[in-house]
């Protein structure tokens, strides 16, 4: 089952985005993660999309969203060379004596300390996935109070693109 | 001209060129109906349930080819409007389904009548709409017309609020001659390189055949689908959505696949080399089991959705295309190729199929003093000269209609075959006959499925639709006792009703003519004399032989090589019922 990331341009229309997520629960494709804001050109949204299936599967799901009429154009980023960020923001609680270890930590994977109170940190990092995964991993999990993440987006290196 | 939004809606649909609306009023639409009544251009159809306001408009886009239109009014018009609307989506049948909503300050409130027409239909719509401006209303209708017919065809919604038809709203009004929706574009020619791959391997074949779909009657191509048929000589089989589009009494027509197919149909497939498949999409009542679908067939898939294509069934040679222009750059590629059909490879595959033929895998006991219903059907045919428009509901007689009326011409079978929609004959039939008066219509029914619909023999009569019905009563919802027969240990857990009514009286109430029949002999001059009343609809109670079954049968789990066949006559019916 291999992770594709589908990056998929659409009209900007109440509704597209119910008509996506639909076709997912009719079908029975699954989701692992979904991101979706305007573009440049407020008419169009862009939304990128993480799932898993074999080709015949990630075939049908392509071929699906093309059918919608409000997709005007996607891609499955897996298939070319392609740049993936994700967004975490993790709030973790601090003891005096622990503070300038997660300082550091954070440092180590270029994160950034972005609130502060006597009891807790905010760190907002972005990167792959995976690098995310392993800040939260190297964190001791009791300290962890709250971690949100945005879910991939990614674009294609180069002179391809996504575009109209 | 300044028109408000509710007149908007009336003179685009006739600026459309928009003959019938099927629909039934209330409250959300109310000055739509005002806006139809100070009007006579646009014939608006009453119906007595907005299932049969789908069904009927269905019909009579299946029959004609020109987009069925429906209006309904917000909440539960709409929710009744939903199995009409899924009929027609599965079958790829172009209706423009115009449904009232609350007025747009209230949506969302739950207010009365109110449902997400939006969210409930968006599974089973090929689009949907929620108008949300007046200036918008316009533009959208040739939108939803636009989506409706074009590509694969399909049913689309547009949900009006109340406030956007209200009167003292007027906005400047022109509709547009073509519209274009820049994330949609349907292909229609065929990838050149891919129809030369295909032609090649096509020419090639041994034991090549042909199963072609409903996409050819969608596609007006019953014309090049004979003239390719005939040019190659191979052998042909049709899909239940494709009856029509070849002569089923022509040499080359091996009769329908699937489920209940004919037996030399089905042994052809799984016996083939090569496959071309032409507006057909591998439906799991044609392949049967997957794992044994066709184990030695190169397959070749035409169709105009590339969704369709390699769903089920990995294909060879692809080619999305509209199959008519496809079909065309076919034919003229064979014509002009170098490479010669193995003649001897071909007749050794005819003279193969004639032995599988042989078996006669669709006779029955003719000599029966019950009516069989398979006799009915061949009667029908004789009687209709096989020019008869054919709506069907589903079940058993489906299967018999298909089966016994040698439909050689397409259009003329009007079945709901991918939803499997009971209670989809009767409307169908009115929406048929309002398309075309003077041909012949009948409804082949059961006593299962008529009464799922039957309210609609009200609008027939006020609209003086003459239909002939032909209620197949077997005093079983057949189809189900049929597998608890075949797989349930004949445990015929409520596929019969204790009380059934007098359909002669019900007829008659409702102001037709009503005939009851129970002997082989009166079939024909029952049919007769009900087709020869022109003008009354008559509905003809037939009591058939209750023990029989549709033959040849792929059970659940078998393949095409491995069907159920009639046990040798004279000996079937024998068995006793509950």
């Amino acid at each position: 089952m291999m992770r594709h990331i589908i990056s998929i341009l659409m009209e900007n229309e109440s509704g597209a985005l119910s008509r996506v997520a639909g076709l997912f629960s009719a079908r029975g494709y699954n989701i692992e993660s979904l991101t979706v804001a305007p573009t440049e050109d407020p008419s169009l949204s862009r939304m990128t999309l993480v799932t898993r299936g074999n080709d015949e599967i990630i075939e049908q799901i392509t071929k699906q969203l093309n059918k919608l009429i409000d997709v005007v154009k996607l891609i499955d980023l897996a298939d070319s060379f392609h740049i993936e960020r994700e967004l975490l923001m993790i709030k973790v609680k601090t003891t005096p004596e622990m503070r300038d270890e997660i300082r550091s930590m954070a440092d180590i994977f270029r994160g950034k300390i972005i609130d502060v109170t006597p009891t807790t940190y905010i760190i907002e990092m972005t990167g792959p996935s995976e690098k995310l995964d392993a800040f939260i991993a190297a964190i001791d999990p009791e300290s962890i109070i709250e971690a949100v993440r945005s879910g991939p987006t990614g674009i294609s290196r180069g002179e391809l693109g996504l575009h109209l | 001209m300044e028109l408000n939004g509710a007149q908007i809606v009336v003179q685009s649909l006739i600026d459309e060129g928009v003959e019938y609306i099927f629909g039934y009023p209330g409250g959300a639409v109310l000055h739509l109906y005002d806006a139809i009544f100070q009007q006579e251009e646009l014939k608006h159809i009453l119906v007595r349930h907005e299932q049969g306001a789908t069904h009927a408009a269905d019909g009579y886009a299946r029959a004609t080819g020109k987009p069925g239109v429906v209006l309904v009014t917000s909440g539960p018009g709409a929710t009744n409007a939903i199995t009409g609307i899924a009929t027609a989506y599965l079958d790829s049948i172009p209706l423009v389904v115009i449904s009232g909503q609350v007025s747009l300050p209230v949506i969302g409130s739950d207010a009365f009548q109110e449902v997400d027409m939006v969210g409930i239909t968006r599974p089973c719509v090929k689009h949907n709409f929620l108008v949300k401006d007046v200036t918008k209303l316009a533009e959208t209708i040739k939108k939803a017309f636009y989506v409706a017919t074009s590509g694969r065809p399909g049913p689309v919604v547009i949900d009006i609020p109340k406030d956007i038809t209200a009167p003292h709203i007027k906005v400047p009004y022109s509709y547009p001659d073509s519209v274009s929706i820049r994330s949609y574009n349907p292909v229609v020619t065929g990838h050149k390189g891919q129809i030369k791959k295909a032609v090649e391997l096509l020419l090639s074949a041994k034991k090549p055949i042909i199963y072609s779909g409903g996409g050819v009657v969608l596609g007006e191509a019953s014309e090049q689908l004979i003239e390719f048929t005939r040019t190659l000589g191979y052998p042909i089989t049709n899909t239940l959505m494709g009856l029509g589009s070849y002569p089923a009494t022509d040499k080359q027509n091996i009769g329908m696949l699937g489920m209940h197919g004919t037996y030399e149909a089905n042994m052809a497939m799984h016996e083939s080399d090569v496959i071309i498949a032409i507006g057909a999409r591998f439906d799991d009542r044609v392949t049967g089991k997957l794992d044994l679908f066709c184990p030695n067939a190169k397959i070749i898939h035409i169709d105009i959705d590339p969704a369709s294509i390699s769903k089920t069934v990995r294909v060879a040679i692809p080619i999305v295309g509209d199959v008519k222009p496809v079909l065309e750059q076919m034919l003229e590629l064979i014509k002009a190729s170098t490479i010669k059909i193995d003649a001897d490879a071909l007749a050794q595959w005819w003279k193969q199929i004639s032995e599988w033929q042989a078996i006669n895998c669709l006779e029955f006991d003719r000599s029966s003093p019950l009516i069989k219903p398979q006799y009915v059907i061949e009667q029908l045919h004789e009687v209709t000269q096989g020019n008869a428009y054919v709506t069907s509901d589903v079940g058993q007689h489906q299967m018999w209609a298909a089966q016994y009326y040698k439909f050689n011409k397409p259009r003329r079978w009007i079945n709901s075959g991918g939803l499997g929609t009971m209670g989809f004959g009767l409307p169908a039939a009115i929406g048929v006959k309002l398309a075309f008066p003077d041909e012949d219509v009948a409804c082949v029914t059961g006593e299962a499925s008529i009464q799922m619909c039957i309210q609609e023999l009200s609008t027939a009569l006020q609209y003086k639709t003459p239909i002939k019905i032909l209620n197949l009563n077997n005093r079983y919802m057949g189809m189900v006792r049929q597998w608890q027969e075949f797989s349930y240990e004949s445990r015929y857990s409520h596929s019969y009703m204790d009380t059934i009514p007098e359909f002669v009286k019900l007829a008659e109430a409702y102001g037709h003519v009503g005939i009851r029949i129970d002997k082989p002999e009166e079939v024909r001059p029952t049919l007769e004399a009900a087709f020869a009343m022109k003008d009354r609809t008559v509905f003809i109670d037939i009591m058939t032989d209750r023990t029989e079954n549709v033959y040849p049968m792929i059970e659940a789990g078998k393949g095409h090589h491995d069907m159920k066949l009639r046990v040798a006559i004279g000996t079937s019916t024998d068995r006793e019922l509950a």
